[in-house]
């Protein structure tokens, strides 16, 4: 990729401000022209801040050069929304990465966006308390990419999105103005502006200190493994666990391709004979877990199941979600590449849809590999590959694409958690009308209005009402 | 007439009554008309459609016109052992309590009522439906408009349909009292629904299985009642949950302080707080864009 030369008199005022810290260097454009998807854009310039300031600093420098901007944060998202197109300056939060302040009677911390979704959790633990959300990247994402990805993960089953998490964001707006969005208090005055902040992917401003809320660890936590012959009893389990009442902490599901990555790769004892496993998790108070637990062995006796295996001590959970939370990487042991999809389906369609992407893998010649968040109905197809295949990406994006018609064809939707970003931004006219799209980008202007935070994402071109939104991703973006 | 066909044409027909040109106010069950000052004399008054229109028990969600009261609601998915936690009147309307956006007392458990808004379709100012949101319970496509809709007092437009998700009805849910510190219980029981505090008693909910609620409760001498005492209504106060000790104590009339949460719900009149000038702004300019003519809900302030 040939990155646009920095433009000159931009570079020396962002070096005023932030020295050696303004890059423009092959390695850090290279780096940063990427994010989790298959997608590759080509920034300018790549900033570290450190503080607050110093971001509001880089967007006043940008508005004067008209330049766009992108905040980043690890870089693990899936739908590209963190992939810099028209050659914007990055701004990345790695070096803004504290925990300000644990206010336990507020039940909140202060964190800066850089600060990493398992570190959070791990400082908070002798506290008794952790954040909720858990993607299974939350070994390095970050919690400033869970707020504008209004990230989910397992355990959000029971405990909600990120949404549910955050009650207020430090945000340096596109304009940079400097505005707290929501507060500590109930019902915090006004409009919820952090409530349309939470997921807009970048596009409103760069959030530069997150309150999240406080979890009390449960006393009480039950692990289950149960194996199926037919991943269809898997399926009907899950439904029926829902409909029995209990809502389990987490209900994740993998089929038979990926226990055996799982396996060969943790050494966990999956089954590696079963059609389907689900990984059961139930938290809480004793009684109301023991309860759980009998619940789902009632359910899943009568969808068949072939063993039910509970992990005895923290160290056997710690293994089975080992291999929950590594599928993705495992997967490398099959084919060098993977593409990683997001969609959600009604519980009730899961094996309908479930049938057809295997239909679809088989069809463009590709492997699926299905490990997901099976409680709240979220797939994630893994399509497997090895991109030295010639013409092997454009069967990747076709399967990709049948995918996410077959899911909203089941009811579903474009994403689960993971975002819109650019990768199914031209899709959003699946689900929306041009009249709902238009709207969403009245809202999105009154924070934007010039277009410069995170330009080309989430809404497709044409969308906008006012002005001539009519560039179109740049063909370089979709390599 | 299919049951789709049915829902879309109720929903059409709101769009026309609420229509293009003059200022709209809709009415829901008036049990918080009050809030956010009254729509200017004169203001055509309109109905949101009213109706479960798909409630599907084994995905938990549940689709109905805005204008279906909390009792039609509360009684249709008792019926399948579940609920949304609204822990309001029955007479107001699911639309009503979404445009106030206050959450119930049962709030430190469940979360805000926000957090239950899966999709809601409404009509905007020109008298055109707009869709946000999703029907399944988990779902981040594009920008989140329900956020806004809820607390706005309908001026950003008129909620005609609303896809909760919903909750399965605790085992079992009860009550006590007694003459203790609510913070200590704050810090001691585990997921309490709710702690309630007027300064000198508390009241607590404990919900669950039948063993846990006792096991809870056990250590501490408390007194169980039916229910929740009076609520103050007069004002309703939002501070940080570790200020509420501070403004019980200087409160000068009766008052009961949701603990953990930060609501106190106060027979003394309160002012709204104020908002800082640039998130006001960028409120102004959010109505500017979404009514222009300032013909939804005219006179109603979300604004001070
Ligand atoms: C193996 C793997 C597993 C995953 N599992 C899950 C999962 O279970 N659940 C899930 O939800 N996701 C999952 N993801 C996706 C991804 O990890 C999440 O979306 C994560 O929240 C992104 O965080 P990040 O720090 O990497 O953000 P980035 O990728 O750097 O950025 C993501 C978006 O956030 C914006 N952004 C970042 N920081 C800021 C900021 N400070 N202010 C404003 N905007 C900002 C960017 O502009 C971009 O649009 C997974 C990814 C991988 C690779």
């Amino acid at each position: 990729m040939v990155h646009k030369s920095a433009d000159q008199n931009l570079l020396g005022e962002l070096r005023s401000v932030l020295g050696d810290r303004a890059r423009d260097g092959d390695f850090e454009l290279g780096l940063y022209s990427k994010d989790g998807s298959v997608l590759e854009g080509n920034p300018m310039i790549v900033c570290l801040p450190v503080n607050t300031e110093e971001v509001q600093q880089i967007v006043r420098i940008c508005r004067k050069h008209d330049r766009p901007f992108l905040a980043r944060g690890s870089g693990t998202g899936l739908a590209g929304g963190a992939v810099p197109v028209g050659d914007p300056v990055v701004i990345a939060t790695a070096k803004m990465n504290k925990i300000l302040e644990v206010d336990l009677q507020n039940r909140i911390a202060w964190v800066e966006p850089g600060v990493l979704n398992l570190d959070l959790s791990r400082e908070l633990s002798p506290l008794g308390f952790h954040f909720a959300p858990d993607p299974s990247s939350q070994q390095v994402c970050s919690i400033g990419g869970n707020v504008a990805n209004n990230s989910g993960g397992p355990h959000c089953l029971a405990y909600g999105v990120t949404s549910a998490h955050v009650v207020a964001i430090e945000v340096v707006l596109p304009d940079g103005r400097i505005a707290v969005l929501g507060d500590l208090t109930a019902e915090t005055p006004g409009y919820d502006l952090r409530g349309i902040f939470v997921g807009s992917e970048g596009t409103m401003g760069v959030a530069t200190k997150i309150a999240v809320r406080l979890t009390a660890n449960p006393p009480e936590i039950r692990t289950l493994l149960l194996d199926f012959a037919d991943v269809r009893d898997g399926a009907a389990t899950v439904s029926a666990i829902i409909a029995a009442g209990l809502i389990p902490a987490a209900l994740e599901m993998m089929d038979q391709r990926a226990i055996e990555i799982v396996e060969a790769f943790v050494n966990a004892g999956y089954p590696t004979e079963a059609d389907a496993v689900l990984l059961v998790e139930l938290d809480g108070l004793p009684g109301g877990v023991e309860h759980g637990v009998e619940v789902v062995r009632a359910v899943a006796a009568r969808h068949h199941v072939g063993s039910v295996r509970v992990a005895a001590d923290d160290a056997e959970r710690d293994l089975l979600w080992k291999g929950r939370k590594n599928a993705f990487g495992a997967v490398a042991r099959i084919k060098p590449d993977y593409y990683l999809h997001d969609t959600v389906v009604p519980r009730g369609k899961l094996v309908e849809v479930l049938e057809k992407v295997y239909r679809i893998a088989d069809a463009h010649d590709l492997i699926a590999v299905n490990v997901f968040h099976a409680g709240d109905g979220n797939l994630h197809p893994i399509l497997a590959y090895d991109s030295k295949e010639k013409g092997v990406l454009e069967r990747v994006h076709a399967a990709g694409r049948a995918i996410i018609t077959a899911s909203i064809e089941a009811g579903g939707v474009l994403s689960g958690e993971h975002g819109i970003g650019l990768e199914k931004r031209d899709y959003m006219g699946m689900l929306f009308s041009a009249h709902d799209m238009a709207t969403q980008d009245l809202v999105r202007e009154a924070f934007d209005p010039d277009g410069l935070a995170n330009p080309l994402k989430v809404l497709p071109s044409g969308s906008r009402c006012s002005d001539s939104f009519g560039q179109h991703v740049p063909d370089g973006a979709w390599v | 007439m299919t049951q789709p066909e049915a829902m879309q044409q109720e929903v059409d027909q709101f769009a026309k009554d609420v229509g293009a040109s003059d200022p709209v106010t809709v009415i829901g069950g008036k049990t918080h008309w009050q809030v956010g000052g009254l729509p200017e004399p004169e203001t055509r008054e309109v109905r949101a459609p009213a109706g479960i229109w798909a409630h599907e028990p084994e995905e938990m969600t549940v689709r109905c016109g805005a204008g279906t009261t909390l009792g039609q609601l509360s009684e249709e998915l008792a019926r399948h052992g579940q609920m949304v936690p609204f822990d309001m009147d029955v007479n107001a309307t699911v639309g009503g309590v979404l445009a106030v956006g206050r959450s119930g007392f049962r709030r430190l458990r469940y979360g805000h009522v926000r957090d239950l808004v899966l999709q809601i379709r409404h009509i905007d100012h020109r008298g055109k439906i707009v869709s946000s949101g999703g029907p399944t319970v988990k779902n981040v496509s594009g920008y989140d408009l329900c956020r806004l809709l809820v607390g706005s007092l309908g001026k950003f437009g008129c909620i005609a349909e609303v896809t909760l998700r919903c909750l399965p009805i605790p085992e079992t849910t009860r009550w006590f009292t007694g003459s203790l510190d609510p913070f200590e219980l704050h810090e001691k029981l585990y997921r309490p629904s709710s702690i309630l505090w007027n300064g000198l008693q508390v009241w607590v909910c404990l919900e669950g299985v039948a063993s846990d609620v006792a096991a809870q409760a056990a250590p501490f001498n408390f007194e169980e009642v039916t229910g929740p005492p009076p609520f103050p209504n007069v004002g309703r106060l939002s501070v940080e949950p570790k200020d509420l000790e501070r403004h019980v104590a200087s409160s000068k009339s009766a008052c009961l302080a949701e603990i953990g949460v930060g609501i106190i719900h106060t027979n003394e009149v309160v002012h709204p707080p104020s908002i800082p000038d640039v998130n006001l702004s960028l409120m102004r300019d959010l109505e500017e864009r979404l009514d222009p003519k300032g013909r939804l809900n005219p006179g109603r302030q979300v604004l001070n």
